[in-house]
């Protein structure tokens, strides 16, 4: 149950009382208002993963990378552990 | 699309499949637990790249497919009445409870809307006194955050015309009913990755060590699939029983606190029926005492008409443990076909067998 | 003497009543204030029209009807696709358009200015499509029975001189070619689709493809067949002609244009973009020879600027199209039962 793509915040919209944080998300130039309320460490130019109108996480990239990076050069090398 | 095409890449792809190959020694199955990893196999046709020691099975993973029929029997009954809106994710529509979907009663003038995210019901309720909005609230931990949001937010607004029909699963009993079972024929696990997004790993750390069994949380890109099996193969080969986390870039092993945190306060665990395989223990979720104006069943009085479910010949609660695949049930491809489904693992497109139905494997 | 007191019904009724399809006086003043003037239709009216036809001209005749909802979308509306859909029939048949008739089944209590915004288009797209309408009828149903507005559009063509198109002609080996990018009509009727909206500037890639037929001809393409994908997008257009000509296709993904916006907007809601709608986009099947040529053409023009080659018949399982994935894999295209539903698993 788990359809969620990666999103970049182009805007935060500053909530009223009692209302719910959202933010203007788009996914590859298609924009969709997301709610934020899990994701309050995030800020515009961050990317999140959306599911079903809601940012479930923030996509880490650097470490991502990183650890990817690090895994494909292993493969490559045809590493075993 | 970034963070999604570059987890598309062929050689990449080709590279982690030849290290599995290198890697395998002998026959491993692994099951995987998600609808959205099911249909990511099958678009990619990601078993084309493995190595043929390497089975790969679908676990219950389909929130849709384990919905009781009950439940799509209420919602029926729900969308019939004139003051009702029945707002559901598109999935939902074509799953037939003991007699008709909501597609069904929606050709016979109820008033069913398919819904992006249970925000937009909400909104409907708002906008729209003067009806009664229910929302069928049907998923697994991913899924919950999101609803048990949209419930805390009405009571905060004072909304009274709008409530959940709810049938949430949670993953962990799920595995446990399938590796507690002496027959399993399970070896390794792929971990759904969005589930850990919000619940972490923590709750995983149990399973793989009481029944020695690997589990990896993997993502849903083919790449991050052929990294979990890669992993997990791993693991296998070298005689591991570990939660491993493939999928860094989502996953965290507290996962999303203030997810949890929402969770714990509108919904209760309680026991669930699961189409095709039964009743498991605090398997699912409810809503909490406090919440109870915003549960349908209890708003609509909805009773357990203790129909039984659905039987004759449909075998989908073995394919959804994995112990067959579609294609060794004899009803598959020939009485039982996305046309005229049997059972839901072949009426909702996630379901294991409306993919393999789909998406054939090539000789 | 006191005056009459004032009629209370209004002169000029602003809604479609049951009276506009009764044959009678209202009948006619729809068809001679708003019909026929929206159309340009003149003269004397009769129950038939007669068409001048070329001596010799091999006549193609289709029809369409256009129920889709919303009756307004980015880049179009319901006139413009009924149009353009009756057009496209006829260009996949090798025909250049020579006439439209015109059936509406308007619903009780439609705005008559809704009626005249399509009727305008229709004016407007058939003047693109270089074609009039000629001869029509009109009909009203009880409020609740017609979704405000059904147009019915048939259309006859002539078709170009030595030009034989069909499935009969596919052979094995043949290239497959797409004039363009494809499911943009989907995605666009998506985008507004309420529960499901987005902001999104996806516009429907609703128009003619006569022009791309013109340029195939004037630049001495052989073709072997035409088709113009509709509902179902391309997926259905390459089953279709799959199964009418008996061959298998090979498909090849990641050669199929796809807009990276409409890529998109099919990730968010799990679509698959080879199976969204498209108008305005012509699958054309031509001998392994004259694929560069045919290309060529349809690249020589705007509306083709994005044409590619996509796949190739093959001899293999009657009906069955096997494609390409981005991962080098195959899986075989499935034909879908019914139109694909938004999924969040």
């Amino acid at each position: 149950m788990c359809l969620a793509i990666p999103g970049e915040i182009l805007e935060i919209a500053e909530p009223a009382a009692g209302e719910l944080p959202i933010g203007r998300v788009t996914f590859g130039g298609v924009t969709k208002q997301v709610c934020l309320a899990y994701v309050p460490e995030a800020r515009v130019g961050d990317y999140v993963l959306v599911h079903a109108g809601f940012a479930i996480t923030c996509i880490a990239e650097p470490h991502a990378r990183e650890i990817l990076e690090h895994l494909a050069s292993g493969l490559s090398q045809g590493h075993d552990p | 699309m970034k963070h999604l095409d570059e987890y598309r890449d062929g050689p990449r792809a080709r590279r982690i499949a030849q290290a599995i190959a290198q890697a395998t020694t002998r026959a491993w199955r692994i099951m995987e637990v998600c609808g959205g990893q099911t249909h990511a196999i099958a678009r990619f046709a990601i078993e084309e790249l493995l190595p043929p020691q390497i089975t790969l099975l679908h676990g219950p993973g389909c929130p849709v497919c384990v919905t009781p029929a009950e439940i799509l029997d209420h919602a029926v009954a729900l969308a019939r009445r004139p003051e009702v809106v029945l707002c559901s994710y598109g999935d939902m529509l074509r799953v037939p409870g003991t007699t008709v979907d909501l597609r069904t009663a929606k050709a016979e003038g109820g008033d069913v809307r398919v819904v992006y995210s249970a925000l937009d019901a909400l909104a409907l309720a708002r906008a729209r006194p003067d009806r009664e909005v229910v929302f069928l609230a049907v998923g697994f931990e991913t899924t919950a955050p999101g609803h048990a949001l949209a419930v805390h937010q009405a009571r905060r607004e004072g909304v009274r015309n709008f409530s959940l029909l709810v049938s949430h699963v949670l993953v962990p009993p799920a595995l446990e009913a399938i590796l507690g079972d002496a027959d399993h024929r399970v070896d390794g696990i792929l971990a759904a990755g969005h589930v850990c997004a919000i619940m972490g790993w923590t709750e995983y750390e149990p399973v793989a060590r009481d029944h020695q069994v690997p589990i990896v949380v993997t993502g849903f890109e083919p790449i991050d699939i052929l990294e979990g099996i890669y992993a997990c193969t791993q693991q296998l080969e070298a005689g591991r029983a570990e939660v491993e986390n493939a999928y860094p870039r989502a996953v965290t092993q507290a996962g999303n606190a203030h997810a949890q945190a929402m969770m714990q306060d509108v919904f209760e665990i309680r026991d669930r029926w699961w189409r095709g395989i039964g009743e498991i223990p605090r398997s699912g979720l409810g809503l909490a005492p406090a919440y109870a104006a915003f549960d349908a069943e209890r708003k609509f009085q909805l009773t357990s008409s203790g129909a039984a479910e659905p039987d004759g010949e449909c075998r989908s609660g073995l394919v959804l443990v994995g112990r067959i695949k579609p294609p060794e049930c004899p009803a598959f491809g020939t009485r039982c076909t996305p046309d005229h489904p049997l059972g839901a693992t072949m009426v909702s497109s996630e379901g294991t067998c409306a993919a393999y139905y789909k998406y054939p494997r090539l000789p | 003497m006191s005056s009459p007191p004032a009629c209370p019904a209004p002169l000029a009724p602003e809604v479609i009543q049951l009276a506009h399809g009764g044959g009678g006086r209202a009948t006619w003043r729809l068809l001679h204030e708003v019909v026929r003037p929206a159309l340009g239709i003149t003269g004397v009216s009769a129950d038939a029209a007669e068409l001048a036809v070329p001596p010799g001209a091999r006549l193609a005749f289709t029809t369409d009807a256009s129920v889709v909802r919303p009756i307004v979308f980015p880049g179009g509306d319901i006139g413009r696709l009924a149009v353009f859909g009756t057009v496209n029939d006829l260009a996949a048949a090798g025909a250049r358009p020579i006439a439209l008739s015109l059936s509406l089944v308007l619903e009780e209590g439609l705005p008559i200015d809704v009626l005249r915004r399509v009727l305008g288009s229709i004016a407007a797209a058939s003047r693109i499509a270089g074609v009039r309408v000629v001869t029509g009828d009109t009909k009203v149903v009880d409020r609740g029975r017609g979704d405000g507005i059904y147009t019915s559009i048939a259309g006859i063509g002539v078709i170009a001189p030595g030009i034989d198109v069909g499935p009969h002609q596919i052979r094995a080996g043949d290239v497959v070619i797409v004039s363009g990018d494809v499911g943009r009509h989907g995605a666009a009727i998506l985008s507004v689709r309420e529960g499901l909206a987005f902001e999104a500037t996806i516009e429907s890639d609703c128009a003619p493809v006569t022009g791309l037929l013109d340029a195939l001809v004037d630049a001495g393409t052989e073709l072997h067949c035409l088709r113009d994908p509709t509902r179902g997008g391309l997926s259905a257009a390459l089953h279709e002609l799959a199964i009418d000509a008996g061959v298998e296709i090979t498909l090849s993904e990641p050669d199929v244009p796809v807009d990276g916006r409409v890529a998109a907007a099919c990730e968010l809601l799990g679509l698959d973009p080879l199976a969204m709608a498209c108008e305005g986009r012509l699958v054309v099947i031509v001998p392994p020879d004259h694929a560069a040529r045919a290309l060529a053409a349809l690249r020589s023009r705007p509306d083709g600027a994005h044409a590619a080659a996509i796949g190739r018949v093959a001899a293999g399982t009657a009906g069955r199209i096997v494609a390409t994935t981005v991962l080098g894999t195959r899986r075989v295209l499935d034909f879908a039962a019914s139109e694909q539903l938004p999924r969040i698993c």
